[in-house]
């Protein structure tokens, strides 16, 4: 074995190497270095160091499209983690019932995420749409190309609609990955189906729903197909959600600004990926000594 | 306490059993003594958790009664029977601790605090668990879990009846012998009827004072360990108990004699008359324990070929061959064995004859 610099297993390392920094470290520098720079066409390039950053965190369509996306991604978790369990409790266990409710709920997950848009525009328009026409015909006015409420609703029942089967599917593996022997015994010590609940399946699914929190919270944050396609961020900037926003400072040609918006972004994502994390791993684990 | 009495009990986990392979449990009745230890001992896969299970009330029986004390439970959960069960592997509630483990049986009744506080005390007492009470019991080794699911039975002061599943199969063997300890101390101290499953002979043979043997879905045999030694009713009781097992031949029956291969081994005179008057195809058993090397063919001794001699420290394993069929003998360590031809003399008081796996007696 010669020394670990001139080690040949450096050599099969390589390969890895190299594809992430071609799918991540070179593109998160370009990010970096347009960030800091202000860019008037070829050649013609000024370094401004953090004043991009700063401009933008004090950008008030920034702040606006940031809460508009915590709460949206907030509305999504709130729904979609105890609807989903919801959906996996009440999936059923055995005989062909599995295969059937498996294949249902995955269908919302194989169709690509802009045709989702062009359904729910279709689904919901007030003049020839299925749910347009039911609910103003219910007397209500219901329009998403027009009221914010509307098109809040109709965004929110697009992304429950497909992403709530995700949870649901990663609820079902952690539900039917629990030994038979814990409810028996839960049956034998009399326990209520709420005690069986909260103190078998609950814990018994940390691990799943983790995943299940961590993947909705980012899919979620990054959310950019569907209501685009949905509502073009209106009406208004009432639907205009962070990566929709980004997208339309870089065509604005606005190449540092929405670097450093990239990486805020970026950061955002991270820091909160992690704080969920954290809390999960940790929820009911202390000792309460 | 109680007394469970299993009435024509049968269970099937199809549908529509037809043939009797199909039933996992196959028809017959059985009583459980009040306050006693038993084993219920058989292969993997011959039926004893579902009879367990049947027991509990986790599975309604396809056929059949139960019965606690003369009373019918047939119709019974499990948590309106006084039964407690421990599973093979250790169940704890994660996010509890300790002591809101032992709580729980209690709490889902309903019973009040104070009396909780009292039995939990007395149950973690007894069972060593006092110092962790406050403890997450996730955080607890295997031994400890499995105390604590036993504990949670033993909290009730209702129950009647303690089943378990091969508990001490994830338990560290140094381990073993302190909890298979710790429950015969909780049985002699509360006179539970004790139901224990488990497929290790040792287990079953130290802790139970009656050992059932399970076969193929039926109990083949109930007694103490010295009756499954000495008396198997069943081929497979002579086969699983002891180490090594029984020899069983395939033989055919003359007068005050069995010939096996050509060679007469001396039978008990009753029991060869006997043999003509039962069906089925005739074996011979015989403990290794039991036989021994002679110096001539003279009074019975049958010619043996030796095969191998396997020297275990205080005794000796002869392997031996009558003809086409391989006998064991266990013989004393100094004892001499020559080096191919030796003769063999069976005992015609040990010597058992089964019809179709059965003792003729």
């Amino acid at each position: 074995m010669g020394k670990w610099e001139d080690n040949k297993a450096w050599f099969l390392v390589l390969p890895v190497f190299v594809l992430v920094a071609i799918s991540a470290i070179i593109p998160l520098m370009t990010v970096v270095n347009y960030s800091v720079q202000d860019i008037f066409g070829p050649g013609e390039r000024y370094f401004v160091g953090i004043e991009w950053f700063e401009e933008m965190l004090a950008n008030k369509r920034l702040h606006d499209a940031l809460w508009r996306q915590f709460l949206f991604s907030g509305l999504v978790l709130l729904i979609e983690i105890p609807l989903g369990v919801l959906i996996a409790l009440a999936m059923p266990k055995r005989g062909w019932g599995v295969s059937v409710s498996l294949v249902l709920l995955a269908l919302p997950l194989l169709i690509p995420w802009n045709v989702i848009g062009t359904i729910w525009i279709i689904f919901t328009r007030p003049d020839i749409g299925l749910l347009g026409v039911a609910i103003n015909g219910l007397g209500v006015e219901f329009d998403h190309t027009a009221a914010p409420l509307d098109a809040w609703i109709t965004v929110m029942l697009m992304e429950v609609w497909h992403w709530t089967p995700l949870v649901a599917l990663l609820a079902y593996a952690g539900l039917r990955a629990i030994p038979e022997a814990y409810f028996q015994a839960a049956r034998i010590d009399g326990a209520s189906p709420w005690a069986v609940f909260r103190y078998i399946q609950l814990p018994k699914m940390r691990g799943v729903l983790t995943i299940a929190v961590l993947l909705r919270f980012m899919d979620s944050f990054l959310i950019y197909a569907e209501p685009f396609v949905l509502t073009g961020g209106g009406p208004g900037n009432s639907t205009t959600f962070l990566s929709i926003y980004l997208v339309k400072l870089s065509t604005a040609m606005d190449v540092g600004p929405a670097a450093a918006f990239s990486i805020i972004y970026f950061l955002i994502i991270l820091l909160f990926s992690w704080l969920f994390y954290q809390a999960l791993q940790n929820v009911g684990t202390g000792d309460r000594q | 306490m109680a007394r469970i009495e299993l009435k024509q009990i049968a269970h099937s986990y199809l549908p529509k059993p037809e043939a009797e392979s199909d039933y996992a449990l196959r028809r017959h009745d059985h009583v459980w003594r009040d306050g006693g230890a038993y084993a219920l001992l058989g292969p993997s896969g011959c039926g004893k958790t579902t009879l367990l299970n049947v027991i509990s009330g986790l599975i309604q029986p396809t056929e059949g009664r139960v019965l606690y004390d003369g009373e019918d439970v047939t119709d019974l959960p499990p948590q309106r029977r006084n039964i407690a069960q421990v599973f093979q592997f250790p169940v704890i509630y994660d996010t509890m601790t300790v002591y809101e483990n032992l709580a729980f049986p209690l709490k889902n009744r309903g019973i009040d605090a104070a009396r909780i506080e009292a039995r939990v005390g007395e149950v973690a007492e007894m069972l060593e668990l006092t110092p962790y009470l406050r403890r997450r019991a996730m955080a607890l080794g295997a031994d400890a879990k499995q105390k604590i699911s036993l504990g949670r039975g033993l909290v009730r002061s209702d129950v009647a009846a303690i089943l378990f599943d091969e508990p001490l199969t994830v338990i560290d063997p140094h381990l073993k012998w302190q909890l298979r300890r710790k429950l015969k101390q909780i049985h002699e101290r509360y006179h539970l009827t004790l139901i224990y499953v488990t497929h290790d002979q040792n287990e079953a043979l130290t802790l139970a004072d009656q050992v059932a043997v399970m076969v193929e879905g039926e109990i083949v045999q109930v007694g103490t360990p010295q009756d499954l030694f000495e008396d198997p009713q069943h081929t497979f009781v002579g086969y699983f108990i002891g180490s090594p097992g029984m020899n069983i031949l395939p033989c055919a029956v003359e007068p005050g004699a069995a010939v096996v291969d050509g060679q007469r081994i001396p039978l008990d005179g009753r029991l060869s008359d006997k043999a003509g008057t039962v069906q089925g195809a005739l074996e011979l058993g015989v403990r290794p324990e039991y036989l021994s090397l002679a110096e001539s063919g003279a009074n019975g001794a049958v010619p043996v070929a030796v095969k191998r001699v396997e020297d275990l420290g205080n005794y000796k394993i002869a392997t031996l061959s009558l003809g086409a069929h391989t006998i064991k003998a266990k013989l004393p360590e100094d004892q001499d064995v020559p080096g191919e031809q030796a003769f063999l003399t069976f005992p015609p008081e040990r010597t058992k004859l089964y019809a179709d796996g059965r003792l003729v007696a």
